[in-house]
């Protein structure tokens, strides 16, 4: 065999080895996909933790109520506080205002703008107080069987 | 909503009582890394709290314990109720942390670093309640203003430092000095960095009791950053807001101090008692000074049904601010008919008393379990609100527990 032959032959040996090995490895992934177990379908909650979404009439980042008025609270009372510290609250138009002038005074509040009356609104109107008397009742009482 | 808590190397402890778990290679975390759990604001991950705590406020922090939770002598940092009033501070460092005592009324302003106080003034321990001042505000009507804290914004750990008075004494006192005030290295809410969140104080008088403290550790070990790392002021039996966190500076007054939150309507009540919803003028409003008598039934939880026949085994604690609690009662028919408790001493001054009964209940049906402290002076705990204020401070009516026997 002259020295052209041999690489030819060796050429052509590659060539089957690499047809081969490619081959093997379709095969391999094919098998690997073919003998896993089926594919579920899981069904994927509609994304809810969107900051700006509404859900059930409620604001998803706040927590705010959806109303008229929620969007001016939101730009003007949670850059400092949470919106938390609005909702626990419940204030009636005069007390409210007096907050925001306190605000204003030592907590680095800005002028409110015609945006003050909107957000008294919303808060009034969305947060009332409720009469609570001298002693409320006990409420939302969790009943268990207490062990010893 | 991002939270950065940049915290120097020097802390990488203190960040690990934080995080609840030791940081593995936390000497090789790169600078201005924040590890992940801090990044994240859930704050029973970042303060190792019990996720039963009550979050009332998440800017600024504000978290609350169950009366259920607290059923321990000494309560530990996961049911110890968080009241922040501005931003945590994002940078501590504890190698050049330093206090000054500086103000009118000081002979000479000296700075100290953490590692003289500690070593040249002797250290003591006490058993110390801190009670918020608007614990129970949200039973007020009309609604008062603030964080509408229920029953749990009440603590007593083992608080270690040193003496306040051995450090102002060093300092040297004026005689024409009236109060202390703090300063503090925690951030205002506006980011403005002029403004104090708080800063509050007390009257020497309470300034050199023995038990006022500049603390560095509690429950036996560093201060948890929500705490005050690490450096704070424990003045047991006051507003909690006197005992200010992360201390820097303490300025002796020749007058009522007169910083942020010691005027206007905060921390303060009316001097002459006012109807419900009143408008009070700030110049009728006076500081307060100790907490009233109070106690809480810890044990058992709320809601417990038990058999008929069977006893009830009850306990809680009581204190009294700057005085002691001397009798403790408990009513099973709505304050028609009271019988008394064990109630053990004080392990120390401003420390909260234990107090135990065993009940029979005289048939079937639904019952609430009331308990009543007396202090020293014979002032007891009302059963209903106390006088409303602007505020909502001071809230110490009874507290009561749902029981049922079948």
């Amino acid at each position: 065999m002259s020295k052209r032959e041999h690489s030819k032959e060796s050429r052509k040996t590659f060539r089957v080895l690499i047809i081969l090995s490619a081959i093997i490895v379709v095969a391999a992934i094919g098998s690997i996909y073919f003998l896993q177990p089926e594919t579920t379908l899981v069904e994927v909650e509609p994304k809810t933790n969107d900051a700006d979404a509404i859900v059930n009439g409620v604001h998803v980042g706040t927590g705010f109520i959806d109303a008229p008025g929620m969007q001016e609270t939101i730009n003007n009372c949670t850059n400092c506080h949470s919106a938390q510290l609005v909702i626990q609250n419940r204030m009636n138009a005069d007390r409210w205002k007096a907050t925001i002038r306190w605000m204003q005074e030592t907590q680095n509040l800005w002028d409110l703008g015609p945006n003050e009356d909107v957000i008294i609104n919303y808060l009034v109107k969305n947060y009332p107080p409720s009469s609570k008397g001298r002693r409320e009742g006990l409420t939302n009482i969790v009943w268990y069987e207490l062990k010893d | 909503m991002k939270r950065r808590f940049f915290i120097e190397k020097a802390t990488l402890a203190s960040m690990s009582t934080v995080l609840g778990a030791e940081l593995v290679f936390g000497a090789k975390m790169p600078e201005g890394y924040t590890p992940l759990a801090l990044q994240d604001p859930n704050p029973f991950e970042l303060f190792s709290l019990d996720n039963r705590m009550s979050v009332l406020n998440n800017k600024p922090w504000n978290i609350e314990a169950k009366a259920h939770l607290l059923n321990d002598k000494v309560t530990p940092n996961k049911y110890m109720f968080i009241r922040n009033n501005g931003i945590i501070p994002e940078k501590i460092d504890v190698t050049s942390w330093t206090l000054t005592i500086d103000g009118e009324s000081v002979k000479k302003q000296k700075t100290y670093t953490l590692a003289e106080l500690k070593s040249k003034f002797k250290q003591h321990t006490y058993q110390l309640t801190l009670e918020c001042g608007g614990n129970g505000r949200s039973e007020f009507d009309p609604p008062a203003k603030g964080n509408q804290w229920t029953i749990g914004a009440v603590s007593c750990a083992n608080w270690t430092g040193v003496r306040l008075r051995d450090v102002l004494e060093d300092a040297g006192i004026k005689s024409d000095a009236v109060y202390v005030g703090y300063h503090a290295a925690d951030v205002h809410l506006s980011r403005n960095p002029q403004k104090e969140p708080i800063s509050r104080g007390a009257p020497m008088a309470k300034a050199l009791q023995d038990e006022t403290l500049l603390a560095f550790q509690m429950n036996g070990e560093d201060i948890p950053v929500a705490h005050g790392y690490p450096l704070r002021l424990v003045a047991g039996g006051w507003p909690a807001s006197v005992s200010g966190k992360w201390i820097k500076r303490i300025s002796i007054r020749n007058k009522e101090h007169d910083g942020a939150k010691m005027g206007g309507s905060s921390y303060r009540v009316p001097c002459k008692p006012v109807a419900a919803g009143e408008k009070v003028a700030e110049e009728d409003m006076c500081i307060i000074e100790s907490m009233p008598v109070k106690s809480l039934i810890t044990y058992p939880m709320s809601g417990a049904i038990l058999k008929k026949g069977k006893p009830l085994s009850i306990n809680g604690h009581a204190w009294a601010g700057e005085l002691e609690v001397s009798k403790m009662e408990y009513s099973i028919d709505f304050g028609a008919t009271w019988k008394n408790c064990s109630l053990e001493k004080p392990v120390n001054r401003l420390a909260w008393q234990h107090f135990a009964a065993v009940i029979d209940f005289p048939k079937e049906g639904y019952y609430e379990v009331w308990a009543r402290a007396t202090d020293t002076n014979g002032k007891a705990q009302p059963m209903l609100v106390p006088g409303w204020n602007p505020k909502g401070y001071l809230n110490n009516a009874c507290h009561r527990i749902a029981v049922k026997v079948v």
